[in-house]
């Protein structure tokens, strides 16, 4: 199951000079979410249209399930569902003609083709609507529709520009519990988004873009230990001692931060909180608040992209 | 990259079929076809049945008969059935194809219909075809209710050599749509706005009809010398103006209907003293002749379609999918 099925090596697009895209690597493997993150005009866009064979890389090379897409791709589209970000259909069409549509581009006999359709709208929860002009459609449901015709495709590798952005929060979460969906069913999904908490949820491993580069890459968890380092981020909010120097003196703990009024956040190289707990009450702290601090993708890009400003 | 290694796999035409049949019923069940077809119907209609009027009246001495509805300029109506098209023709592939890949771009179809697949010389293929398709059965509908109302109105079967011409016509008329349909559709691979590529398509539509005569001319006689000494100025002159004119094209349409639809035209240029030798005013070409006469016309028209059609591909080629 751990076959890679799509890598980008040295991948590079030039647009008159700027480097779009400068020289990036990464893998993806069979039945893994792995989530392209990075601000508006990072180059996410651009990477994917390379992968599909849409945009023609400068420099470096492309492998999707052992096909190139500069040189094969029909092969690697016939294999690859993409849901482009803002998807458009054909308005005056219904979602079934569309669907009939994108079944005789990919060349499947009729009968087939129906079955496919029929079952791929029933997954998304659009078969009542089958028959009902795209135009009547909202934004979710459009969306719907282009993860149905991922679907009627069997696509082995899913790719999804933006999929949650200008969704409302109820139809994000069901969007991202239907790639789950496409997980488990053995796709690999590449999905690009700036909403960081929500595709931290799902992703296996993310890439961060900057500027045309991956600047971090891997788990959630790695990427945390990488930027905010190491170990355990607690939350204390007490009062009534020195609670700064209590903290400070708690074996393991490596930093002390000042999180507002009241408030501080400890990284340890342990669990500390119970020992925490028990120095702040021992004398005559009062300990309102005591919370561990998952790493949060949010965090790491806002104080990475820090880091760089800083640096610059 | 070596070529070897950069030439793509896979037939280009996977998918044309596809493209093309949506792309027919797309135009056959659309409102702006309706709209076109009432258009066509309405400067049709007016010439055709004042022609009819007149030939049911009148003993024409032409022996051709029914030609003759398509190209008698009744007094009435002061334009005759082929200049109402050579007119209206243009318009209609340009509604037809003005918006056929911005249209795709501003629904946001393009990067989903490429991420199929097909190349995209399939889909341009494809619609260029169903657009040219569209046509054609709508102008082939037009000929046959002019032909049906002008055997029912006159009573007089038409011949074998008029139906050939007719035909011949048809076939004219289709590859001038092509040309224009060609136009069109590199406007709207030129322009992502619908709008622009329809204006840019009309202005040009526009400038061919009623300003460029006027160029070609000025241009003629800037060139011409004081005074007009021999026949060969004069042929050379007469040959400046033409080639001028026969770069638009329905000057060529023109000239080809008019060779085909009038069987006595034995020249469209300026015709010699020599020309006349052994030959019997007003007598009519034989039908492989006039096809010989006008063979340049019909050629350039569609060479002219290829080329604008082979632009647009390599426009399209190169630009970028991304909205």
């Amino acid at each position: 199951m751990h076959d890679t099925v799509m890598e980008a090596r040295g991948l590079t697009k030039i647009y008159g000079g700027h480097r779009a895209v400068d020289a990036i690597d990464f893998s993806i493997r069979r039945g893994e979410i792995f989530g392209l993150l990075g601000p508006n005009g990072a180059g996410k866009t651009t990477t994917i249209l390379m992968l599909l064979g849409l945009t023609e890389a400068s420099a470096g090379s492309v492998d999707v399930l052992g096909f190139d897409p500069v040189r094969q791709p029909l092969e690697v589209k016939r294999r690859v569902g993409y849901l482009p970000d803002a998807v458009g259909f054909y308005d005056h069409l219904t979602a079934r003609e569309n669907l009939r549509y994108t079944a005789r581009l990919l060349g499947l006999p009729r009968r087939e083709a129906e079955t496919r359709i029929a079952h791929a709208t029933e997954s998304v929860a659009l078969a009542d609507v089958l028959d009902k002009r795209v135009s009547t459609f909202s934004r979710g449901m459009r969306q719907w529709l282009g993860i149905a015709e991922i679907v009627m495709k069997r696509a082995e590798v899913a790719i999804l520009d933006e999929p949650t952005s200008g969704l409302d929060p109820h139809s994000t979460s069901e969007l991202l519990e239907m790639i789950r969906g496409l997980k488990r069913a053995g796709v690999a999904v590449l999905l690009s988004s700036h909403l960081l908490d929500r595709v931290q949820s799902v992703c296996d491993r993310v890439a961060l873009f900057n500027e045309g580069r991956i600047a971090l890459m891997g788990t959630v968890v790695e990427l945390a230990n990488q930027v905010l380092g190491a170990g355990h981020p607690v939350l204390v909010e007490a009062a009534g001692a020195d609670i700064a120097a209590i903290l400070r003196s708690v074996e393991g703990v490596q930093d002390v931060m000042p999180e507002g009024e009241g408030a501080w956040r400890v990284v340890a190289d342990r669990d500390v909180r119970a020992v925490v707990a028990h120095c702040i009450v021992s004398s005559g702290g009062a300990l309102k608040r005591l919370a561990d601090l998952q790493p949060s993708l949010e965090e790491v890009y806002t104080h990475y992209f820090d880091e760089v400003r800083h640096a610059a | 990259m070596p070529p070897s290694v950069a030439r793509r796999q896979g037939s280009p035409f996977t998918g044309i079929g596809a493209v093309f049949l949506k792309e027919l019923a797309d135009h056959l069940s659309s409102v702006r076809m309706l709209v076109l077809t009432l258009f066509v119907v309405a400067f049709g209609a007016f010439p055709v049945a004042s022609s009819l009027q007149t030939l049911r009246k009148v003993v024409d001495p032409n022996s051709f008969l029914f030609l003759r509805i398509f190209t008698l300029e009744p007094e009435q109506v002061g334009i005759s059935f082929v200049a109402a098209l050579n007119f209206i023709i243009p318009l209609m592939a340009i509604g037809l194809g003005f918006d056929s890949v911005n249209g795709e771009f501003n629904r946001r179809t393009l990067s989903r219909v490429l991420s199929q697949p097909i190349y995209r010389d399939a889909l341009l293929m494809g619609k260029f075809l169903a657009g040219l398709a569209t046509f054609a059965v709508a102008l082939v509908a037009l000929w046959l209710i002019v032909l049906g109302t002008g055997l029912l109105l006159l009573g007089v079967p038409p011949r074998g050599v008029e139906v050939a011409r007719g035909v011949g016509f048809l076939v004219v008329a289709i590859a001038y749509g092509g040309a224009w349909l060609a136009i069109s559709m590199f406007f709207s691979v030129l322009f992502r706005s619908t709008a622009t590529s329809a204006l840019c398509a009309l202005g040009l539509w526009l400038f061919l009809f009623l300003l460029w005569p006027q160029i070609a001319s000025a241009v003629v006689s800037a060139a011409a010398p004081g005074e007009v000494r021999s026949v060969e100025d004069y042929v050379a002159l007469q040959d400046l103006a033409m080639g001028l004119m026969r770069l638009s094209p329905g000057t060529l349409f023109s000239e080809a209907v008019l060779a085909l639809l009038n069987p006595e035209t034995r020249t469209l240029g300026p015709m010699l003293p020599a020309q006349m030798r052994g030959a019997i005013a007003g007598a009519p070409l034989p039908f492989d002749q006039s096809l010989l006469l006008i063979w340049p016309q019909i050629t350039g028209l569609i060479a002219g379609m290829i080329m604008v059609f082979a632009a647009t591909y390599v426009v399209f080629q190169r630009q970028e999918v991304r909205a």
